[in-house]
């Protein structure tokens, strides 16, 4: 908002006050929730995530949420969240726990060494709508840092719809797979796939592989 | 639609030309009430918008007279309190120097008094020497006859005169040396007499000086109560000038304000939380707004405890000392808020300072990082923003003034818009009142062109009819026995003349409509 339509909003407040009959408005917040692919090869891109964390530290605001999960074999778990927090209302408290959070970021990305066997991403999607629901943010986001080709262990059971309602889903880096290459279809109707169980459980879907493009990651206010 | 079109014949073209003959003829049959209907709404309307427009006008006029003596008031007040100001002026002018008058008139009388006594002292002088030398050159020239005793006294007696003549004069001279002197003390005396008049010369300059001006002040407001019209004009052209001028004065402090609030805006989230709203706006925008605008009234307070502005009769009818209790009040509250606001664009400054340097620690591990700005000049943004924290307040307290002015002047701008709005109605409404006139006459025209092919079987027949009659009459006053039946041809005479008769009505309100298409 311009700083002279800010003004004229403040000074117009009263009025507006009274023609809206002083109801709830609705919440301004942003909740966000960073789903990392740490299996195989992927963590190589690791990097790539970071500088998406930082991106995403640099535009969130006082009493915004974010949350920062990897993907493995079980990632349904509060034990997969690497770290998170509810911004400070005070700005400056605020930037201390931005600074807290990358640090913590930064210790897990030296800490990891090798990947997981597995890659259970519908578990870490259902860990990541129970935490921003959770929030009762305004704006709720699910940031999938993975190349979205998912690898279940035997027993675990993830056929089955999501809901995923007022949740935006954005998949970020969808590497090609060396057998993508070989047929691209395996890659279209793996993102075909994600789309329709997302637009499905009423969510909205998009896809950013050009990291340089980040600006339309989270609507900044 | 089809089916009406075919409805006389399944050619579509004899169809539609059945229509159309149709339709002529019932329009034909129509004319005479169709053209009275549009002629009499025409006027109808006419008649409707030109007492609309006279109406306009007469509040136009009422209007104009009541702007008159709003203004006329206004300037009766304004002209009042320039009076009154000269005239605590020149009280306070008579008062600081007329007041010591008395003083100054003893003084003088002082000065006078020993200017006086000087003078008498140095008129009195001592005798002036005699002529000493003619003795003592007598005596020296009487003859001894060489009788030493005689030659001995005649020295003593030379000797005497000359000492006598000695102290005579040195008496003399100590007695013109005092009188010098006395005539030397009477020289301030003279320089301060001079002073002083001149002194009382200024004042009376000054003083007359202010009933000159004043002199003009009720010279304007004898005008003004008079309401020339000459005065009017002036104070309608001096009312548009303030409006503009504190308009513009206005605009200035409202980017004043807003650079305030830019200031205080973000550092006030660190107050009240950054995260909460009131409506659509945040609590920290609506905390610094609600500082600034608290800013603005006491400044209103301030200068309306100062009598500066008169926007509050409350204010201003207060005894002096409450007032200056207001005016101490008001003082200190807005210095408070001053530092508050310092404070707080410091805080700003810091919450930048700290911000930019999470942004860069963010941007460094990402390799986009920047070199950093040089930190020994930081200080001079942070002053300045302090120092601008601390200013904008009182000059924002100032807008008391042209807020006044502004407020004052509006009521005359808004009475003269209103006025040409008001002027302008009254000219749309006759010219449409006269154009809807000429409109439904241009109808009736209309109309007959529509029905042109049966109007032009009329006048074809009544040409028709008309020379058959001239005939008729030539043959009739050929025939001399044809006057000796009148009785016959009564009613035959009588059907001609009801017959003219309808032609003269038709002719008539032909006539009636070419009067119309006059009017």
């Amino acid at each position: 908002m311009k700083p002279l339509a800010k003004l004229i909003a403040t000074a117009a407040l009263p009025l507006s006050l009274l023609l809206s009959g002083c109801s709830e408005p609705a919440p301004k917040n942003k909740a966000v929730y960073l789903l990392i692919d740490t299996s195989g090869t992927y963590t190589q891109e690791l990097n790539k995530a970071q500088a998406i964390l930082n991106y995403l530290l640099a535009n969130l605001d006082s009493g915004d949420s974010i949350a920062v999960a990897r993907i493995d074999s079980g990632s349904f778990s509060e034990k997969d969240i690497i770290a998170k927090t509810t911004f400070d209302v005070r700005p400056s408290t605020a930037n201390d726990q931005k600074r807290q959070f990358k640090l913590a970021m930064d210790t897990f990305a030296d800490n990891l060494k090798h990947g997981s066997a597995n890659t259970d991403i519908t578990g870490g999607v259902l860990q990541a709508t129970q935490y921003l629901n959770e929030t009762g943010a305004g704006e709720k986001y699910v940031l999938i840092f993975s190349d979205l080709e998912e690898d279940l262990p035997d027993d675990h059971v993830r056929d089955f719809p999501i809901s995923l309602d007022n949740i935006h889903v954005v998949a970020l880096n969808v590497t090609k797979l060396r057998s993508d290459n070989i047929d691209p279809r395996d890659y279209l109707n793996r993102l075909d796939n994600w789309q329709h169980r997302v637009v499905e459980g009423g969510g909205d879907w998009r896809v950013i592989n050009d990291l340089e493009r980040m600006e339309r990651l989270i609507a900044v206010n | 639609m089809n089916t009406l079109l075919t409805l006389w014949s399944d050619n579509t073209a004899l169809s539609a030309a059945v229509w159309l003959l149709l339709g002529m003829t019932l329009l034909y049959a129509g004319r005479q009430p169709a053209h009275r209907i549009l002629l009499s709404v025409g006027h109808g309307l006419r008649h409707t918008l030109r007492m609309a427009s006279r109406a306009l006008s007469q509040l136009e006029h009422q209007l104009t007279a009541r702007n008159r003596e709003v203004l006329l008031a206004a300037a009766r007040n304004d002209a009042e309190r320039r009076i009154e100001r000269e005239f605590t002026r020149i009280q306070a002018l008579v008062a600081r120097d007329l007041s010591g008058y008395p003083a100054l008139h003893r003084q003088i009388g002082e000065s006078i008094e020993r200017i006086e006594t000087s003078y008498r002292d140095s008129s009195e002088s001592a005798p002036l020497p005699p002529a000493w030398g003619d003795v003592v050159n007598t005596i020296a020239a009487l003859p001894s006859h060489g009788d030493p005793a005689v030659a001995r006294i005649l020295s003593n007696i030379q000797d005497a005169v000359q000492d006598t003549h000695k102290e005579t004069l040195k008496a003399w001279q100590s007695s013109a040396d005092k009188r010098h002197k006395l005539l030397a003390q009477m020289q301030p005396e003279w320089r301060t007499l001079n002073s002083k008049a001149d002194d009382v010369g200024r004042t009376l300059e000054a003083l007359d000086a202010r009933t000159h001006q004043l002199d003009k002040q009720m010279q304007h407001y004898e005008d003004i109560r008079r309401g020339e019209d000459a005065a009017v004009r002036s104070l309608t052209s001096s009312s548009l000038t303030q409006f503009f001028i504190a308009g513009l004065v206005l605009t200035i402090a409202l980017l004043g304000g807003l650079i305030n609030f830019q200031l205080i805006a973000m550092p006030m989230s660190e107050m009240v939380g950054g995260t909460s709203y009131i409506g659509a706006v945040k609590t920290s925008d609506i905390a610094a707004m609600v500082i600034i605008l608290i800013e603005i009234a006491m400044g209103l307070f301030l200068l309306e405890s100062l009598r500066i502005t008169r926007l509050f009769p409350i204010i201003s009818s207060m005894d002096d000392k409450m007032r200056r209790r207001m005016m101490i009040i008001s003082l200190t509250i807005l210095c408070i808020l001053a530092g508050i606001e310092a404070s707080l664009a410091y805080m700003r400054d810091l919450l930048a300072l700290d911000k930019e340097a999470l942004q860069q620690s963010l941007m460094m591990s990402t390799g986009a990082g920047v070199a950093a700005s040089h930190a020994e000049f930081r200080w001079i943004p942070s002053l300045g923003q302090m120092i601008m924290g601390f200013i904008l307040p009182f000059a924002l307290a100032f807008i008391a003034i042209p807020l006044e002015s502004f407020i004052h002047s509006l009521r005359t701008v808004l009475g003269l818009l209103l006025v040409a709005v008001l002027r302008t109605l009254a000219i749309v409404s006759r010219l449409s009142g006269n154009l809807l006139a000429q409109t439904s006459v241009m109808l009736t025209h209309a109309y007959d062109l529509l029905i042109m092919l049966p109007l032009s079987i009329e006048r074809l027949l009544r040409r028709k009819a008309v020379a058959q009659q001239q005939t008729t009459d030539e043959i009739a006053a050929l025939i001399p026995d044809v006057e000796a039946e009148p009785a016959l041809e009564a009613p035959r005479k009588s059907r001609r003349s009801k017959r003219s008769a309808t032609d003269n009505s038709n002719d008539t309100s032909t006539t009636d409509d070419s009067s119309a298409l006059a009017v």
